[in-house]
């Protein structure tokens, strides 16, 4: 049988859990989730969390988006059926490219922030009707939650009473 | 703690003594109470106004647009007017909400929700009017380039008509999207403390299983950063199209180089006064007073104030180029001495009044920090930016380049009724959103509690001194 154990502590302050995250960086003692109710200030750095690509994601997107709006454009105005609007004819599209401007940028807005938000959906394994990711409801209201996957409960125990934890769980993996 | 540390001379955006227990419950309570007497009447009479225009759009359909007042020298009447004024509204929500975040103007967060939702609501209204003008709305679908069956029929490109579709049908969707990224959390907060069966399950459902990881926060604020940055340009982009719509063309008062930006400045102007109006109620009604401060109401009339002074010198330099062009069109248009005297003085007369005079009270302080008289002001100013557009569009066709054609415009009580059916159907839609929604940010909200909440900062000064 593993005596591996989620051990779960629930700080009552963002400050306290700061201080916690750093005292067990401190003793190398791995953390595996915290759940909080708001952005902590500096957790991403203090639990050394890679920066997200979700950004460099969203220029691709945005890319693609303006391709889009480039085909679009010349597939319609100069490719299919060209026509003689006003004495302006649709012969190239480098040339008629100006009066385009408009579709193309808000093609390549709509892709970027529509495809950037699915993208975030599925990174962080989220959809409609999906079961509450934080194991204590009081983390989405005041409560700063940390986890451990370990076997040497005591230690965590007494460095999570150390940092002025409110309460401790222990559940088994 | 040093990192949450906000110069003292700084006002406090969150007064009381709130714990973020308190945010959560003060953010929740109007969805988990039962509404009060004033949220019934409100909306039975918001219903009555949205059935009467529903009605009036059924009969415009079924009779066509000539159940309305246009004739053939003004074939732009309360329609395109409406669609104008809605759009405009429909711009300070995402100003509020994306621009002020890259600003890092902390003061949005108490405000940015609910104005995010005028926002999506006001551009709602506004493409309903472009569409029944159409005429045949079953063929609205046209407008967008479908491949399609009829010898490949496609949209012209070149036009700022199809610009615009373009433009606020991005708008919409991105801003909704926007919208609904930043409510996750909070729809999380309103889940893991809902009672009833029913309510667990909508939330749940709405909240996409959002457990406040720590990585999932760190994406979140990208998310938001970077959509921000997206929604940005889009902000000016849409009323920048709306005024090619009449900018490119070649009616007089309405080919100028000056719309873009004039329209930007008026569309933020006039959103901003309908975010005013639509606050201070909601402040009253969902105790919002420790969150949406005095300080907060300010802020927004100083925008009014910046935004106002845009307009006023757009204004100032149409009504001296209609003179000065000596061009005997420009002599009519609606900014022009032809204009404030001839048979439509009353509209130039009330835009002036309602956007130029009467705001300009709010370079009083007192003024400024009361509620009252900003409520009033923000419902002139709405009037006033209705006049606006108005007389851009009415006013401007009025006197035609053959005066054998000048005529006057008569709105049917059709237009009438859809115009009230638009401000009812917004009005049941804010209303909803104020009893189901979390109306506030509270957690960006919570993140500024220790930097910009009195009690805290009461404890830096005492700490620093």
């Amino acid at each position: 049988m593993s005596t591996i154990k989620k051990i779960f502590g629930l700080y009552g302050d963002d400050d306290d859990l700061m201080n916690g995250v750093k005292a067990f960086n401190a003793k190398g003692i791995a953390i595996a989730e915290v759940y909080t109710p708001f952005p902590v200030h500096g957790l991403d750095v203090a639990l050394g969390l890679k920066k997200t690509r979700i950004s460099d994601a969203a220029y691709i997107y945005a890319l693609y988006g303006l391709l889009l709006g480039s085909v679009l454009t010349w597939y319609v105005m100069n490719y299919d059926w060209p026509q003689d609007i006003g004495g302006k004819p649709s012969f190239t599209w480098s040339r008629n490219m100006p009066a385009f401007a408009v579709p193309m940028f808000e093609l390549m807005v709509f892709c970027a922030a529509h495809m950037m938000s699915i993208t975030f959906l599925i990174r962080n394994k989220m959809y409609p009707f999906c079961p509450p990711q934080n194991p204590d409801p009081r983390t989405t209201d005041d409560k700063f939650m940390i986890e451990f996957l370990s076997d040497d409960v005591e230690s965590i125990k007494q460095l999570l009473v150390e940092t002025g934890v409110e309460e401790i769980t222990i559940k088994d993996a | 703690m040093s990192g949450h540390y906000e110069a003292p001379i700084r006002e406090p955006l969150i007064i009381g003594h709130k714990t973020y227990h308190d945010i959560s419950n003060d953010i929740a309570r109007p969805i988990e109470e039962r509404a009060g007497k004033l949220w019934w009447v409100s909306i039975y009479v918001a219903l009555i106004l949205f059935i009467y225009g529903f009605g009036c759009i059924a009969y415009t359909i079924g009779t066509g647009i000539g159940s309305w007042g246009l004739n053939r020298t003004i074939n732009w009447g309360w329609d395109i007017t409406n669609f104008v004024w809605w759009v405009g509204i429909g711009h300070a929500g995402t100003l509020i909400s994306a621009v002020l975040l890259l600003f890092r103007q902390r003061w949005r967060m108490s405000v940015n929700r609910s104005a995010e939702a005028m926002t999506i609501f006001a551009v709602v209204q506004a493409a309903i009017f472009p569409v029944i003008h159409m005429g045949r709305v079953w063929v609205g679908y046209w407008v967008f380039p479908l491949p399609n069956q009829f010898g490949s029929v496609w949209p012209n490109f070149n036009s700022p008509l199809l610009w615009d579709v373009f433009a606020i049908s991005t708008y919409f969707s991105v801003s909704t999207v926007f919208w609904f990224m930043g409510l996750i959390p909070d729809f999380a907060m309103i889940r893991d403390r809902a009672k009833t069966p029913w309510t667990k399950k909508i939330y749940t459902f709405l909240s996409f299983g959002w457990g406040g990881k720590a990585k999932h926060w760190q994406r979140f604020e990208e998310l938001s950063l970077v959509l921000a940055g997206l929604a940005t340009p889009l902000v000016f982009s849409v009323h920048t199209t709306v005024s090619f719509d009449f900018a490119t063309s070649v009616i007089k008062g309405w080919h100028s180089t000056i719309y873009p930006p004039y329209f930007v400045a008026g569309a933020i102007f006039s959103g901003f006064a309908m975010v005013q109006t639509l606050l201070l109620v909601a402040r009253k009604v969902c105790h919002l007073e420790e969150y949406i401060t005095i300080y907060h109401i300010e802020i927004m009339n100083i925008v009014i104030i910046l935004t106002g002074g845009i307009v006023t010198v757009a204004y100032g330099t149409e009504y001296f180029i209609g003179w000065y062009s000596g061009s005997r069109y420009e002599d009519f248009t609606y900014l022009s001495p032809g204009a404030a005297t001839g048979p439509y003085w009353w509209a130039f007369w009330a835009l002036i009044t309602c956007n130029l005079i009467i705001p300009a009270s709010f370079w009083f302080k007192k003024v400024r920090t009361n509620i009252t008289a900003t409520f009033i002001i923000a419902l002139v100013i709405n009037i006033g930016m209705w006049f606006e557009r108005f007389d851009i569009i009415v006013l401007n066709l009025s006197r035609d380049y053959l005066p054998s054609s000048w005529t006057m415009f008569k709105p049917t009580i059709i237009d009438v009724g859809v115009y009230l059916g638009t401000i009812g159907f917004f009005s049941t839609l804010f209303l909803l959103y104020a009893r189901t929604f979390p109306v506030i940010a509270q957690a960006e909200l919570k993140t500024i509690l220790k930097m910009s909440g009195k009690t805290y900062k009461a404890k830096e000064g005492d700490e620093h001194h």
